[in-house]
């Protein structure tokens, strides 16, 4: 089953304008759907009202997590399935362990962060997310309103707020999205 | 209003827009390959030929091809290694270091760079297999279950510490790089106008649409990459170091070999990241992203660099003699005035002189000498581990078994066969993938570039210095 539904999209020409513009429509009420932009801008995150990612936190899990392989792999096999005596050292150096636990914890942590972060934003081969305006990814900075969500407003009280804030233009989007 | 600060030369030049470095970058990428890409492309595959028969009848007959003896068992092949793996940390350097020192300079080149990373890291690959003599049982390096018994690998070892850096350094530099990617991909899938590049640019990028959720996950994924990757990368040179270090031959028995190594990996690879980029750049015509401001800073770190192995160096010989240990000693004194002084004096003029005439400003920003200067310090560098490796070698304490080592025609042809497969992996990359990371210089242009731009509407706001300052 597919429905068809209706986006508002303000498209910017600036970075600074849109910011003070997500800033100037949220303080009037309207709710914005996302923001597309060709590159990272500093500070949407907070006008957005965007949680701090915990991917950092997820990465140290995964760290840990390759940590106590790597040291149970190296335990288990130099320390108790084949001890061998090599150069008259003890069955358990720590030290000569570090190496390997080391890469194994940043090889963990950075599969398992890039991992979690493609599975959390949906990314992945034949991922196709919509794009509501091709230009976002050249030199164009895109807002996208629900109308449904916005329903205290008209679409045209809706549109002409956008242009207010600076938008260069305001373009309806229909969308077919599939259930 | 022109925020750049006079102080700072501009990074971007030429007046660009966002729409002008999209159309700049993405233009190599969308159009036919020139003449000279195809001309350096046939080259770069026949030499590759050449070097895959090489390869070939190595594994076949066995490293009894090689000019090995009894004496000197290891040499082109693990000098080649290390010269190759030493290349690629110029890339996470630059994509790792660089950005958590907040080096604004560097998002014009680490796109090429990390690339270079990555291709020399598996040419560096290569020669591990390749060494092995029996690279059908390459496996046995790893920690498997087998039936030959329990044994398992020796984790005292440095060469199974060499298994788990090289191959995490590759897989995290090739996810790191691609994460990168995900966007200009996007860039490139948005504009095409044809079905198959929409298909395979749209595949590759993922369904990357940029919207600000996903950017702000993005920045945290790369911020720890790179937090991830800068110790990640002085480990691996300091655990290739250790292959010597944790031996017993004097010449390889050094405490300084990890500090020591790491900055020669830093010095040759940013040599490399200049050879190839003032390359590409001219090819191109990039100049106006990759610029003289560039060059000079990168001329600046391999001074710096040189300078760190030139102490290591003069460090080594006088600690050779201090420890009055007469091996150490004359193991130094052979490498310097012994049969392979060529080679040392070869080392010495191109990685401890060379670099020292970026002192002057005229040189660090000429085009010609820093082109000459980096294929000078790589062939300085490559003469350092043949330096370090053969010279330990070839005397050791029996004088009986003293020996000479001289490349055969195998040796010259496997060596061959890593720059074919060097240069066409990065020829590949330089036609297929955007060089330059889009979104990224995107992101710097307004207080980087040499004008303000962004302010088509008259309703632009006039951006003021201080929100400049820390983005």
């Amino acid at each position: 089953m597919s429905e068809v539904k209706s986006y508002l999209v303000g498209v910017f020409d600036d970075d600074d304008v849109l910011l003070a513009a997500i800033k100037n429509l949220r303080e009037q009420g309207a709710k914005i759907l996302e923001a597309f932009t060709p590159f990272p801008i500093h500070g949407i995150d907070p006008a957005l009202g965007i949680k701090r990612s915990r991917l950092p936190q997820a990465a140290f899990m995964f760290g840990a997590t390759g940590t106590t392989c790597a040291l149970t792999l190296q335990i288990s096999t130099l320390g108790f399935d084949w001890p061998m005596n090599i150069g008259g050292k003890a069955h358990l150096p720590f030290p000569s362990f570090i190496p390997v636990s080391f890469e194994l914890t940043v090889l963990f942590a950075a599969l398992g962060m890039v991992g979690t972060f493609l599975l959390a934003s949906g990314l992945g081969p034949g991922s196709q997310k919509t794009v509501f305006d091709p230009r976002s990814s050249d030199d164009k900075f895109i807002l996208v309103f629900d109308i449904e969500k916005n329903k205290q407003f008209s679409v045209e009280k809706l549109t002409e707020m956008i242009k207010a804030t600076g938008a260069s233009e305001v373009n309806i989007k229909d969308i077919v999205e599939k259930h | 209003m022109n925020v750049t600060s006079s102080v700072r030369e501009p990074l971007v030049t030429g007046g660009k827009t966002w729409a002008d470095i999209t159309n700049d970058i993405c233009r190599q990428v969308e159009g036919k390959p020139s003449k000279s890409w195809i001309i350096a492309f046939t080259f770069s595959v026949l030499l590759l030929g050449v070097g895959v028969f090489c390869v070939m009848y190595t594994w076949f007959v066995g490293i009894g091809v090689w000019g090995l003896n009894k004496t000197v068992g290891w040499a082109w092949d693990i000098t080649n290694f290390v010269w190759w793996v030493g290349i690629g940390h110029a890339g996470t350097l630059i994509s790792a270091i660089l950005l958590l020192f907040r080096q604004k300079w560097r998002t014009s080149i680490n796109r090429a760079a990390e690339a270079m990373t990555i291709f020399a890291v598996l040419c560096a690959a290569s020669f591990i297999l390749l060494h092995m003599g029996r690279p059908w049982l390459a496996h046995w390096a790893l920690p498997l279950g087998n039936t030959y018994g329990s044994l398992w690998v020796n984790f005292n070892s440095p060469l199974v510490w060499d298994v788990f850096a090289i191959s995490t350094y590759l897989t995290v530099s090739v996810v790191f790089w691609y994460i990168g990617l995900i966007p200009d991909l996007a860039t490139i899938r948005d504009r095409a106008t044809n079905k198959i590049s929409r298909l395979i640019y749209g595949t590759m990028a993922f369904g990357w649409n940029g919207s600000a959720k996903d950017w702000s996950r993005f920045e945290a994924v790369s911020l720890v990459l790179a937090g991830l990757s800068t110790p990640l990368v002085l480990s691996v040179h300091t655990i290739v170091s250790m292959d010597f270090a944790t031996s017993l031959v004097p010449g390889w028995h050094t405490t300084i070999f990890p500090p020591y190594f790491v900055a020669g990996a830093i010095f040759s690879g940013f040599a490399m990241v200049l050879t190839l980029m003032l390359i590409t750049r001219k090819v191109f015509h990039l100049e106006d992203y990759i610029t003289l401001a560039h060059v000079e800073s990168m001329n600046k770190v391999i001074t710096l660099t040189g300078s760190i192995v030139g102490v290591a160096y003069i460090t080594e010989f006088f600690i050779a003699w201090y420890s009055g240990v007469e091996y150490e000693s004359y193991a130094f004194i052979n490498r310097a005035t012994g049969p392979y002084w060529w080679s040392y004096l070869a080392m010495m003029t191109c990685n401890v002189f060379s670099p020292q005439l970026f002192w002057f400003r005229s040189v660090r920003r000429s085009i010609l000498a820093t082109f000459v200067i980096s294929i000078v310090v790589n062939i300085g560098m490559w003469f350092e581990r043949f330096v370090i490796i053969v010279t330990s070698l070839h005397r050791d304490y029996l004088p009986s078994s003293w020996a000479y080592f001289t490349p055969t025609w195998f040796d010259i042809g496997d060596y061959a066969n890593s720059f074919g497969l060097f240069f066409t992996l990065f020829l590949l990359f330089s036609k297929f993938l955007p060089v330059i990371n889009m979104a990224e210089v995107k992101a710097i242009l307004k207080s980087a570039g040499d004008v303000q731009t962004g302010q088509a509407t008259g309703n632009a706001k006039v951006k003021s210095n201080e929100t400049v300052s820390h983005n």
